[in-house]
């Protein structure tokens, strides 16, 4: 729906927004499970409201669901900022699945893909430790 | 394809539950 700030001020200090344009994506209970800010492209528009439905599988702790969602966001979006969120939340999805491994695959996918990203330093803690290394000690 | 765009929050949260479906709320200020 649209929401615009001349006619609705008090839907806007109701969900807290201060700027806009924002946008907002709440699940069918009317929780927010994500939002964005600025004007993007469409692709990438259409890439955020596919990261929306993802992250409300994840928030439904339906696993397999928003791992297939995340990694098609991750494949679809490959060169998106938050391709590298999509490709982190599709291997925590799968390790929540029972996958004990797939942490560590994400982390190494991360370091292949994206790495310079804040998600590839994030998931370097699930890297095994090299030996001779700090960790290994 | 046009959208049609809904303007009452209230009544939009309560199609969403009773359908299922998402809700995208679009904060703006464009000229109106």
């Amino acid at each position: 729906m649209k929401v615009h700030i001349k006619e609705q001020p008090e839907t806007f200090k109701r969900f807290g927004v201060q700027w806009t344009p924002v946008l907002v994506v709440l699940d069918p209970d009317g929780r927010e499970q994500h939002q964005w800010e600025g004007f993007l492209p469409a692709d990438e528009y259409i890439g955020q409201l596919e990261l929306a439905l993802a992250k409300s599988a994840f928030a439904k702790e339906a696993w397999p669901e928003a791992e297939r969602l995340f990694r098609e966001v991750a494949t679809k979006h490959a060169d998106a900022d938050y391709a590298p969120l999509a490709v982190y939340y599709a291997g925590v999805s799968r390790y929540k699945a029972g996958d004990q491994g797939a942490l560590a695959a994400t982390g190494r996918e991360l370091q292949e893909r994206y790495p310079g990203s804040s998600w590839a330093r994030k998931s370097s803690v699930w890297l095994p430790a090299e030996p001779g290394s700090d960790a290994t000690r | 394809m046009t959208v049609q765009w809904k303007k009452d929050v209230d009544a939009a949260l309560v199609e969403a539950r009773s359908s299922g479906r998402h809700l995208l709320l679009d904060f703006n200020a464009a000229p109106l």
